[in-house]
Order: C-alpha cells, then sequence, then structure tokens
C-alpha cells in the first residue's frame, strides 16, 4: 500500500520542509521563553546553592540580604559561633554596582567573602573554571565569567584596583548579573566608605559644627573625624550548621537570643522566587501563554492552509473511490510530520541561541518534553478542523470551479 | 523518468531530514543537565610551597616629636616651616613673654639694690668691729666703762646679723632673677632632635594651652609601617622575617623591608594582628606619613609534601577534600590541609598522594554521581 501522506509531501517537499522549519523556528522561540523563565528561577537558586548556607541572618525585621537591604555589625558573627548547633558563621556583604575595567564598566554584584581557606568559610565560589582562589587578604577578586574579565585583569571597584585571579561561572545575583568575589575588608570600604570629596565635605562640616571642634580640646576634632570613616557593618552573617541539628530549631534559638532575622534554605527560596523575581517571572509567564497560544493558532492555520491547497486533490481521490480513514489519515500524517520537524527545529535552535541571551536560559528535559507534547496535541487537534473540511468536499469540485 | 526524478526529491528529504535528526539527537545528548559535566584534570605532584602574608598598613614615624609650651600662652614667632629639616638644639619658635623682660628688669633693680644694701651692711659692720675693738682696748686699760664695751660689742655683732641678711637678700633676689631667666628661655621652642618638620599647627598670635603643639617633627630616619594583617594564618608571624614593600605611589618596585616586631596587642574589633615593618635602605625621597603600603611577608618554607592548587579544594558533607578521579568515575576524598602559599598551592598533610588524578576546574558543581568529560580547558575560560 503506498502512502498517500508520503506521496504528496515528496510532491512539495520544498514547501513542506520550509514550512517546518519555519513553524521549528517559532516553537524554539516558545522554548527559549520557557528557558528564559526557568533561567530566572535557576539564577535565584543558584545564589543560594554558590553561598553554602544553611541559614542567613540578617538585620531584624529585613527581607536581606538579597531582596532588602540589611546591615549588622561585624562582630555578631562571634555571638553566633556561640549558639549550639552552628558550625561556622562567616560575614558576607552584597554590593551590586558598575565594576569599570579600562574605560568599559560592567554590572555586577561585588561579594565580599571573609578570609580563610576555600571551602572553609561560607560564601566562597564553590567551584572556579579557571585561575585560583583568593590567597591575599587584599585587592584580589574572582570574577563569573559572564563579567568577559580574563585572569590578570585590573578592576576597578570604588577607590581600589583588583587583580582577577581566578574564574568562575554561574555565580550570579537574584537578576542574573555575574559576581564578582573580593576579600571582606576591601568589599566594606566599598561599600561604606564614600569617595574623596564626600569625605573632605564630611570633615569640612565636622569643623565647622563648634561642638565638635572646641579650642579648648585638641583632640577632640581628630577623635570624631576618626569615628565617622569607619564602617563595622556587613550585609548578613551566613550560618552553617552542624550534623543533626534542624534548621528551623537552630534559626528559632538565634532569633530568640540574639534578637536578629534568620531566614533557612526554604524561606530564602521563598523570598527569592517568591518576592523578589514574582513579578518579572509572571511577566515572562504571561508572554509564554500568549507565545504558546500564538503558535498553536499559527499551526493551526497552516495545517488548514496545506489542506486548502490540496482541496481539488482531495476531491479528486473522493471522485476515484477512495476511502474517507484514508484521506484522513493522509491530512493527520502530514500534519504530525510537520509538528514533528518543527519540534526538532526548534529544540536545535533553542540549544544553540541559549548560549547567545545575556541572561542565563536553562532548557529543562520537562519543558522539552511538554514542548513536544503540546506540539504533537495542537498537530492533532488543528488536522481534525482539516480533515473535517476535507471529508465535506464535494466530489463535483474535482470537474468543476 | 518520472520515478527517477521521484528518487530524487526523497533523496533530498532524506539529506535534509538525516542531518537534522543526528543534530538533535547531539542536542538532547550533549546539553543541558543531561549532559556530562566538562571538568580539567591535574596530577598531584609532590613539593614545597612558600607561605607568605599579606596586609596593608600605613607608614608612620617611630618618633613623633610635638613640641609646644608647658604653660598656656600666645605664640610670639615660629621659624620653621612644614618639610624643614632641623638639627637639635635648633630654636623653632617662640612664645610670647608678656611682662616677663619688665619682671626681669624689675629683679635687675633689686638686685642693685641688694648689693647696695650689701655694701652698706659692710661698712656698719666693719665701722662696729672698730668701735667694739676700740672699746674692749680702753676697757682693758680702765679707761671707759665696762658697760659702753658691753655695748659696743652688742652693736658689731647686730651689725654681722646685719651684713649676713643682706648678703642673703642678694642670693634670694639673684636667684629669682635666674629663674625668670630661665622661664624666658623655656619660651623658646627647642627641636630635641635632627628631625623634619611635618607640621606647624600653630601661627604667630594664635594662643594655645599647655601641652598643645605648635611644631610637629620626626626623625625621618625612623619611619616604619604599621602592619595589619588578617588573624587567619597569620600565626607563624615573627620578627626578622624579610618583608617586601610596596607603597601605593610606587608601585612597580618593591622595596625590601624586614619584620622588627609583632605587637603584643592585636586588634580585637578589626580581627588584626599588627607588626612594624622596617625598610632596610630609607626610601628616598621620603614616603609621606599615612601612605598606603601592601607588605608581602615571607614565611619559612614548609618542608616537601603533596601540593594541590586551592582551586580544586571543594566541601562536600561539611569536610574539605578534593574530587579524584578514578577510571572515569569520581570519588570525593577529605583532606588535611597544611601550609598554603600566595599562588594558591596548598599542601596536604594527609589523603593524597603523589600521582593520583583530581578535578581541578568543573563547570557545574559536581557529585559523585556526575558524568565527566575532561577537557583541556573549559569553554570560555581563555578567550
Amino acid at each position: 500500500m503506498i502512502s498517500l501522506a508520503g506521496r504528496d509531501i515528496l510532491h512539495g517537499w520544498g514547501k513542506f520542509v520550509f514550512t517546518g522549519m519555519g513553524l521549528g523556528l517559532l516553537i524554539g522561540v516558545t522554548l527559549v521563553m520557557a528557558g528564559v523563565y526557568r533561567g530566572m528561577v535557576d539564577d535565584g537558586k543558584a545564589l543560594l546553592d554558590n553561598s553554602g548556607a544553611d541559614l542567613w541572618v540578617v538585620q531584624r525585621d529585613t527581607l536581606g540580604p538579597y531582596a532588602e537591604s540589611s546591615s549588622v555589625h561585624d562582630d555578631v558573627y562571634r555571638g553566633l559561633l556561640g549558639v549550639r548547633g552552628v558550625a561556622r558563621a562567616a560575614n558576607i556583604t552584597y554590593l551590586t554596582m558598575q565594576v569599570r575595567k579600562g574605560t568599559q564598566d560592567v554590572r555586577a554584584m561585588v561579594v565580599g567573602i571573609a578570609a580563610g581557606q576555600p571551602g572553609q568559610v561560607p560564601g566562597w565560589p564553590p567551584y572556579l573554571v579557571a585561575g585560583r582562589q583568593i590567597t591575599r587578604a587584599h585587592y584580589e577578586a574572582v570574577a563569573d565569567i559572564a563579567a568577559g574579565f580574563r585572569i590578570g585583569d585590573r578592576l576597578g571597584i570604588r577607590r581600589n584596583h583588583y587583580t582577577v585571579v581566578g574564574l568562575t561561572r554561574r555565580m550570579v545575583s537574584s537578576s542574573g548579573d555575574p559576581m564578582v568575589f573580593i576579600p571582606l575588608k576591601d568589599a566594606q570600604e566599598a561599600q561604606f566608605l564614600k569617595d574623596n570629596d564626600a569625605i573632605w565635605q564630611g570633615r569640612r562640616r565636622t569643623e565647622a559644627n563648634p561642638a565638635l571642634n572646641r579650642p579648648g580640646v585638641p583632640g577632640l576634632l581628630d577623635a570624631v573625624l576618626a569615628s565617622q570613616s569607619t564602617n563595622p557593618y556587613v550585609n548578613a552573617v551566613l550560618v552553617t550548621l552542624a550534623p543533626g541539628y534542624a534548621p528551623d530549631e537552630v534559626a528559632e534559638s538565634i532569633r530568640r537570643w540574639q534578637r536578629l532575622t534568620v531566614y533557612t534554605r526554604a524561606q530564602m527560596e521563598g523570598i527569592l522566587v517568591g518576592k523578589l523575581i514574582a513579578t518579572s517571572a509572571r511577566q515572562i509567564g504571561m508572554f509564554l501563554v500568549i507565545l504558546a497560544v500564538v503558535s498553536a493558532a499559527i499551526v493551526a492555520f497552516i495545517i488548514y492552509t496545506l489542506t486548502m491547497d490540496k482541496i481539488r486533490e482531495i476531491a479528486v481521490l473522493k471522485l476515484i473511490g477512495t476511502r474517507n480513514r484514508t484521506i484522513a489519515a493522509m491530512i493527520l500524517q502530514q500534519a504530525v510530520a510537520l509538528g514533528l520537524i518543527g519540534f526538532v527545529v526548534g529544540k536545535i535552535t533553542a540549544t544553540f541561541s541559549a548560549p547567545f541571551f545575556p541572561k542565563y536560559v536553562l532548557l529543562v528535559p520537562a519543558d522539552t518534553i511538554a514542548g513536544f507534547a503540546a506540539v504533537m496535541i495542537i498537530c492533532v487537534l488543528a488536522s481534525l478542523v482539516s480533515i473535517r473540511l476535507a471529508l465535506r468536499v464535494d466530489p463535483a469540485e474535482a470537474i468543476g470551479g | 523518468m518520472r520515478a527517477l526524478r521521484r528518487h530524487g526529491r526523497s533523496i533530498a528529504l532524506i539529506a535534509i531530514i538525516v542531518p537534522l535528526l543526528v543534530v538533535f539527537a547531539y542536542v538532547a545528548m550533549r546539553s543541558g543537565p543531561l549532559a556530562p559535566v566538562k571538568v580539567t584534570v591535574v596530577r598531584v605532584q609532590e613539593g614545597t610551597v612558600s607561605p607568605a602574608l599579606f596586609g596593608i598598613g600605613t607608614v608612620e614615624a617611630r618618633h613623633t616629636y610635638r613640641v609646644g609650651p608647658t604653660l598656656a600662652g600666645r605664640v610670639r614667632r615660629v621659624e620653621v616651616q612644614v618639610g624643614d629639616r632641623v638639627s637639635a638644639g635648633q630654636v623653632l619658635g617662640e612664645m610670647d613673654a608678656v611682662d616677663l623682660s619688665d619682671r626681669i628688669r624689675a629683679q635687675d633693680a633689686a638686685l642693685k639694690r641688694a648689693r647696695a644694701g650689701v655694701r652698706e651692711a659692710e661698712a656698719r659692720q666693719a665701722f662696729a668691729q672698730a668701735q667694739s675693738r676700740r672699746y674692749d682696748k680702753l676697757s682693758a686699760l680702765q679707761a671707759a666703762s665696762e658697760e659702753v664695751a658691753i655695748t659696743r660689742r652688742q652693736e658689731r655683732e647686730i651689725a654681722e646679723a646685719g651684713l649676713v641678711a643682706a648678703r642673703e637678700e642678694l642670693a634670694r633676689v639673684q636667684s629669682e632673677r635666674a629663674a625668670l631667666v630661665a622661664q624666658l628661655d623655656n619660651l623658646k621652642l627647642v627641636a630635641p632632635v635632627d628631625g623634619v618638620v611635618t607640621l606647624r599647627e600653630a601661627e604667630p598670635g594664635t594662643t594655645v594651652v599647655a601641652g598643645q603643639a605648635v611644631v610637629e617633627l620626626i626623625d625621618p630616619s625612623s619611619l616604619w609601617i604599621n602592619l595589619r594583617l588578617d588573624q587567619v594564618g597569620a600565626g607563624e608571624l615573627a620578627r626578622d622575617l624579610e618583608a617586601a614593600i610596596v607603597l601605593r605611589s610606587r608601585s612597580e618596585a618593591p622595596l625590601p623591608g624586614r619584620v622588627l616586631r609583632v605587637e603584643p596587642r592585636a586588634d580585637a574589633v578589626t580581627e588584626e594582628l599588627l607588626a612594624k615593618v622596617v625598610f632596610d635602605r630609607r626610601p628616598e625621597p621620603m614616603p609621606p606619613l599615612g601612605e598606603l603600603a601592601e607588605v608581602t611577608v615571607a614565611l619559612p618554607p614548609a618542608p616537601a609534601a603533596v601540593v594541590v592548587p586551592n582551586a580544586a579544594l571543594r566541601r562536600e558533607a561539611g569536610e574539605v577534600g578534593v574530587w579524584q578521579v578514578k577510571e572515569e568515575r569520581l570519588h570525593f576524598v577529605p583532606l588535611k590541609l597544611g601550609a598554603a602559599d600566595l599562588d594558591g598551592r596548598v599542601q596536604v598533610r594527609a589523603g593524597l598522594t603523589a600521582g593520583e588524578e583530581i578535578v581541578l576546574y568543573s563547570e557545574r558543581a559536581l557529585s559523585s554521581g556526575s558524568r565527566i568529560d575532561v577537557v583541556s580547558t573549559l569553554p570560555g575560560a581563555h578567550r
């Protein structure tokens, strides 16, 4: 038995293949859009994974350090180390800013990590793709590869210059900005120390204040000025737990006795995914739905048009007594074949175009499978309409009109 | 003919469909979460590490001399400018004497008066002595009464006492004048050592309180770096270790130096150890006080042992270690670590032997179930 569908496809194969490819690009865009959404969520999770923390201790009644600004004294961690169940506690600062390299600048999240050995202190980049980890207590940086820096580059962060000694990957903030890790003391300075003009103006203001600049008390002014340029703050304390302790219990104990706000991993994920990227994620989700609907409509139209193009041939088939089932099978097979080509092309274009997007695009196998199922269902549904039309065609049309 | 054409169409269709399927299969297998993790491996080697400590500090002077008056007063003149080199004993300035010169002149007059008083007392004493001697002789010849002789003797003793009093008064007035002159000298601001003027804090006419500095001097040969080092890993810091000092203004060439002492008091707030580092040779021109300096202190080299790069260190289940590659499979090996140097090489005390392969860089976090694809460099790492 000859395959009517195959013969028909062969008859106009160029048109068929190119229609399939066009459809594929549309499906590819839909898959990428789903990937963008997954990427956003994954950025948030990557941020939490990379910090290596079980608990985040932040300023009281804030959603810090990622969703809101938070500052705690940099000696709070000593008290936390005394809490039962806490294995390690380390200060950390986060500051999203423009990092200069030569004449250009890159938006990055500057992370200040506490001194120590890699693996021993939470907050350090857990793996590298090139170079080495920070060994000096000042003026070295490990940058995410997405920032476009190379090993040996000199970065300008506020008043100091940093040498890139290592590169890492997928270390991003919740909004997808690449991270630049620098030693904590430098980061505290970058975050809290003002520019030179502001410092000079601050000094002049203090000098003009008669209460702080008293002629009879030499040294008072110097003491006041010195106290103005200290920065004993960090944004959060990352805590890891000793084995056998439940995060919620330890968090409750810190909340109760240290009077600070503490988030567990689950709560932090809720904040990041549910609050920080909620609106933009919904925006992307909305766009994804619209794109899916448009794609479905276009697939349906294409199959409908392909059938309409063949309406005279179908009438001839009917005239020579072809069974309805054969005609229906031909249309269905063509629709499914079109869908298959479209899906394959879509998946390939999505995969190869994903790395070129400025933000992370995560193509999840589950999404791909769901996309495949959706394409097939849409093709079948669209072909049903065409089949109904084809079966109702009058064989007389083959001769007339 | 027609069959041939149809055949040609089939081939064209296959020529498009088949590569498409091949690419699809490749895409499905080699990308996304199913793909193997690209890693680079390194063979563990024996070696020595030369540990070093890195910290920052500021240029300070060991001795700072703040020269000022001992009593409150008004500055009369300041003779030196900031940057001037001065020698020990040089007069730097002077406080206003106000009425001190007048008081010294008054003391001069009092001195003359006291000297006159002494002369008067001497005259009285000489006369009284002569009289006393005369009446003693007359009294011995019975030519004068005993009573008169005794009176003359008493007058002589009074005159002698008066002379002593007048002399002491002269000494008192002399000392008082000397005290005022000393006070006048004390108003001079004198350099205690050879040095350089770093501050001129008060101009002539300014009133300063006792103890406030008018001029500040430093000894340029006593410059040192007040070095701050993070307490983590700084346990081996000791005196006489070699140091390389890079001044922020002269970052091209490090200057040699050494650790003079480690301060017995650490900074509890900043969690830093403090140490003093001196230059081997005095840098010329003199670096300004307060300039930032980066100091690398070389620690004694550790004995040879297995060395791993610090980029290979990972943390799994609460332990620090490395991923070992054995027959294309990953095993996590917990390590005991020793000394580390500033180039990122870390000594291993236990857990690894030389020659074993470990994962150095990886594209993603690894787990023991990860499939790996060993490459020479990771994509994007050397663009």
